[in-house]
C-alpha cells in the first residue's frame, strides 16, 4: 500500500537575496509536507521568512535553491520552473491574503466567477457554481454587491470563495484575518479548516493571531528565515496565563 | 466575462469625460481634415461650376485666379470665329471690399458675359439668374445680403436679384455675378476729380508730342470722355471661357487657339490644377501638416490615458496574473477600453462636428472618404496608443498584489 502523496512537499528550500556584501538569506533550508485535508498554521514574526516560503509554494517568488512538489508533482527546482507557471496556479493553487484583493469593479459573484472562467469554464457553469461557492461561505446575500459595499469579514469570504473556485490542491493565506476583528477571524480560520476537511486541500496559513490555533491541525513557526518546532505555550500568551 | 465593460461601467463619469475629451480633440482633428477638404473645393468650385472646355487668358499667365490677366474683349469675337467653338464668354474676375451697414464687406466680384451668360448655371437658393444688362447682381448667402438689397458699387446702386449658396472664392469671400459691364465699372470706377486729370495729363501730352501737331483733330479731342476716343483702349476682362461646340474635341480646339501670340490656353482640368498646385497649395499643405500633427498629438494623448487607466489598475492586473489569467486577457481588457474610447470618441465627434461646423466661417467638408480614413486611422491609433499599457501590464509581476 502507498502512501498518498502530501498536497504539498518542499525540500531545502532556500531563498537569498543579493550577492557579496549585500546577500540577504531570508529562508534557508526549509524542508515541510503538508497533507490534503491539513490546516497548518505558519508563525512567526516580521522579517522571519514567512510570506517568502508562501510566495515560494505559490509560484510567485521562485527560491534560490530546493525544491517544491504540489500534490506530489515536482514544480520547482532551485529557481526553475518544472510546469507552466501561470497554468498551474490557475488550476491548482488558491491564494488569500490579508487584503481580499477582491478586482473591485466585479461583484462578488463576477469576482468568483472570473476565477473559475480564467480557468476555461463554460460562463453558465462558472456563474452557478460561484453562486453555490458564496452561499456555502455565507456571503450569497451579498452576491451582487461591489466589493466597496461589503464589509472587511464579507470580502475576505469571497476572497476565500474565489480561492476555491477551481478546488484547488492546496490554499496559500497570507495573514488573511489582520483586518478583521477576533470574531470575524476566528470564523475565517473555521472556514479553511472546513474547506480542507471537505474538499481535501492541503492549507497553509501565514498568521499572527494566536487566538485560532486550535483551528489548525498542525503549527509551524519560523525564525530568521529557518524552520523550528513550535513551543505552543511560548506562542500561545492565552495558555502562558494560565 | 467582458472585464473592459464591467470597468467602465464601475468608472463611468472619468470613462465619459476622458470619452468627451478624446472626442473633442478627434473634432478638431476631423474639422482640420475638413477644413483642408473645404479649401480645395472652395479654390475649384467656379472653375467646376462655370462649364468651360477651355480658358483663354493674357499670354503668359497662368489665369485670373493665380495672377493678373488682362485680355482685350473682342478676343471674345476672334474665338467665335474658331472652328469647334460653341460659346466665348467674357470672364471678369476681382476682389472689392466696401462697407456696408456699417461693416465691411468683402467679395469676389464675377462678370457673366450678357447676354450669353446670364448665371443661370448658378446654384440659386432664392431669386432669380441676371434679368437686365446693368444694375443687377447675384449674390452668394455668405454675404449676408437679401434679395431685394440695394447695394452702391462704385457710381451705381445694385440689386440683389438672386441668391447663391456655397459659392465661395479661393480666399473664402462670398461670390457676387453681374454683367461683365458692370462688373468692369466696378472695377475701374474712378472720382470725377481723377477723371479730370486724366483728360487734362492726356491734352499736355498730346501738345507735347509730335502726334497733336501732325493730328489737330486728335489734340481737339482728347480732353473727350475715353469711349469717345477710338485710339484710347477700352477697359480689358480677365479672361475668356470657351465652351467647345458638340462632337468637336477640346483638345483640339485648344491647341488651334494656343497657336495665337497674345493669348495663353489652359484647359478646365489644367486651370484647377493650377489653382490647387499654386494659390492655394501652401495653405493646403499647412493645413494637412497640421492635421497630420494633430493625430499624433492625439496619439500621444490618448497613449497617456491608456496608460494612466492601466496604471490604476496595476493591483488588479496584478491579482489576475496571479490568479493564473493568460496574457489574452489582460490585452483585452486595455484593447477594449482603448478601442471603446477612440470609437466612441469618433462618434461624438462627429456628431459634434455636424452640430459646431456649420458656424465656422469657412466651410467645413466632412466626406464619407474623410470619414472612413480617419474611423481607421483612429482605430489604428487606439491599437497603437494601447502599446504603452500593454507594455505596463506586461511589466506587472504577479507579487505585486502583495505590495
Amino acid at each position: 500500500m502507498t502512501t498518498p502523496a502530501p498536497a504539498i512537499e518542499t525540500r531545502a528550500l532556500t531563498k537569498i537575496y543579493g550577492s557579496g556584501n549585500t546577500e540577504v538569506v531570508a529562508m534557508r533550508d526549509v524542508s515541510l509536507a503538508i497533507g490534503k485535508g491539513q490546516v497548518v498554521a505558519l508563525l512567526g514574526p516580521s522579517g522571519a521568512g514567512k510570506s517568502t516560503l508562501l510566495t515560494a509554494i505559490g509560484l510567485i517568488n521562485p527560491p534560490t535553491f530546493g525544491s517544491i512538489s504540489i500534490g506530489g508533482l515536482p514544480v520547482m527546482e532551485g529557481d526553475s520552473a518544472l510546469v507552466d507557471v501561470r497554468s498551474f496556479r490557475r488550476r491548482y493553487i488558491g491564494y488569500v491574503f490579508q487584503k481580499a484583493n477582491l478586482i473591485p469593479f466585479l461583484t462578488a459573484l463576477e469576482n468568483v466567477q472570473l476565477a473559475l472562467e480564467i480557468n476555461d469554464e463554460p460562463p453558465r457553469k462558472a456563474r452557478r457554481r460561484a453562486m453555490e461557492l458564496l452561499e456555502y461561505l455565507g456571503v450569497g446575500d451579498r452576491m451582487k454587491n461591489l466589493p466597496h459595499m461589503l464589509s472587511g469579514g464579507q470580502q475576505q469570504r469571497v476572497a476565500v470563495a474565489r480561492a476555491l473556485a477551481n478546488s484547488p490542491s492546496i490554499v496559500l493565506a497570507d495573514e488573511p484575518t489582520a483586518a478583521l476583528d477576533s470574531v470575524r477571524g476566528r470564523q475565517v480560520m473555521e472556514l479553511f479548516r472546513k474547506v480542507a476537511h471537505d474538499q481535501g486541500a492541503g492549507v497553509l496559513v501565514v498568521t499572527h493571531d494566536h487566538r485560532a490555533l486550535d483551528v489548525f491541525d498542525e503549527i509551524l513557526e519560523m525564525e530568521d528565515g529557518a524552520l523550528r518546532q513550535h513551543d505552543q505555550n511560548d506562542a500561545d500568551p492565552d495558555r502562558r496565563a494560565s | 466575462m467582458n472585464l473592459a465593460l464591467r470597468d467602465i461601467r464601475h468608472n463611468l463619469a472619468r470613462f465619459s469625460l476622458t470619452t468627451a475629451g478624446v472626442g473633442m480633440l478627434l473634432m478638431i482633428v476631423m474639422g482640420m481634415g475638413g477644413i483642408y477638404r473645404g479649401l480645395i473645393e472652395d479654390a475649384v468650385l467656379l472653375v467646376n461650376k462655370i462649364d468651360a472646355d477651355i480658358w483663354v487668358v493674357q499670354q503668359g499667365t497662368r489665369g485670373p485666379f493665380a495672377e493678373i490677366s488682362r485680355i482685350q474683349r473682342n478676343l471674345e469675337d476672334r474665338l467665335l470665329t474658331v472652328p469647334g467653338v460653341q460659346s466665348a464668354r467674357a470672364f471678369v474676375w476681382h476682389t472689392v471690399q466696401r462697407d456696408h451697414g456699417g461693416k465691411p464687406l468683402r467679395m469676389v466680384v464675377n462678370g457673366l458675359s450678357w447676354p450669353q451668360d446670364k448665371g443661370e448655371w448658378l446654384p440659386l437658393v432664392a431669386g432669380r439668374p441676371l434679368g437686365a444688362a446693368h444694375y443687377e447682381m447675384v449674390a452668394d448667402k455668405l454675404l449676408g445680403l437679401q434679395l431685394g438689397d440695394s447695394l452702391t458699387l462704385g457710381k451705381d446702386v445694385y440689386s440683389v436679384v438672386g441668391l447663391t449658396q456655397g459659392m465661395i472664392g479661393q480666399g473664402g469671400d462670398g461670390l457676387a455675378f453681374f454683367t461683365v459691364s458692370d462688373a468692369l465699372a466696378i472695377q475701374f470706377d474712378t472720382s470725377p476729380e481723377s477723371v479730370r486729370l486724366e483728360r487734362s495729363a492726356r491734352k499736355m501730352r498730346a501738345v507735347r508730342d509730335d502726334i497733336g501737331k501732325v493730328q489737330p483733330a486728335l489734340l481737339d479731342k482728347a480732353d473727350l470722355p475715353a469711349h469717345r476716343l477710338p485710339a484710347v483702349s477700352r477697359p480689358m476682362i480677365s479672361a475668356v471661357l470657351v465652351k467647345a461646340a458638340p462632337g468637336a474635341d477640346p483638345a483640339g480646339v485648344a491647341e488651334l487657339i494656343s497657336g495665337w501670340q497674345d493669348v495663353s490656353v489652359h484647359s478646365s482640368d489644367e486651370q484647377r490644377e493650377l489653382l490647387l498646385k499654386g494659390t492655394v497649395d501652401r495653405a493646403r499643405r499647412q493645413i494637412g501638416l497640421f492635421t497630420a500633427l494633430l493625430v499624433i498629438i492625439s496619439a500621444i494623448i490618448m497613449a497617456l490615458i491608456l496608460y494612466t487607466l492601466t496604471l490604476d489598475k496595476t493591483r488588479d492586473i496584478a491579482m489576475l496574473k496571479l490568479m493564473g489569467a493568460r496574457n489574452s486577457v489582460i490585452l483585452a481588457l486595455i484593447l477594449q477600453q482603448a478601442v471603446l474610447l477612440g470609437g466612441l470618441g469618433y462618434v461624438l465627434a462627429y456628431f459634434l462636428g455636424q452640430w459646431i461646423f456649420p458656424y465656422f466661417p469657412r466651410r467645413v467638408i466632412i466626406t464619407d472618404e474623410d470619414l472612413f480614413r480617419l474611423g481607421i486611422i483612429v482605430i489604428a491609433i487606439s491599437v497603437l496608443s494601447s502599446a504603452l499599457g500593454v507594455w505596463k501590464a506586461m511589466k506587472i509581476q504577479p507579487n505585486e498584489v502583495l505590495s
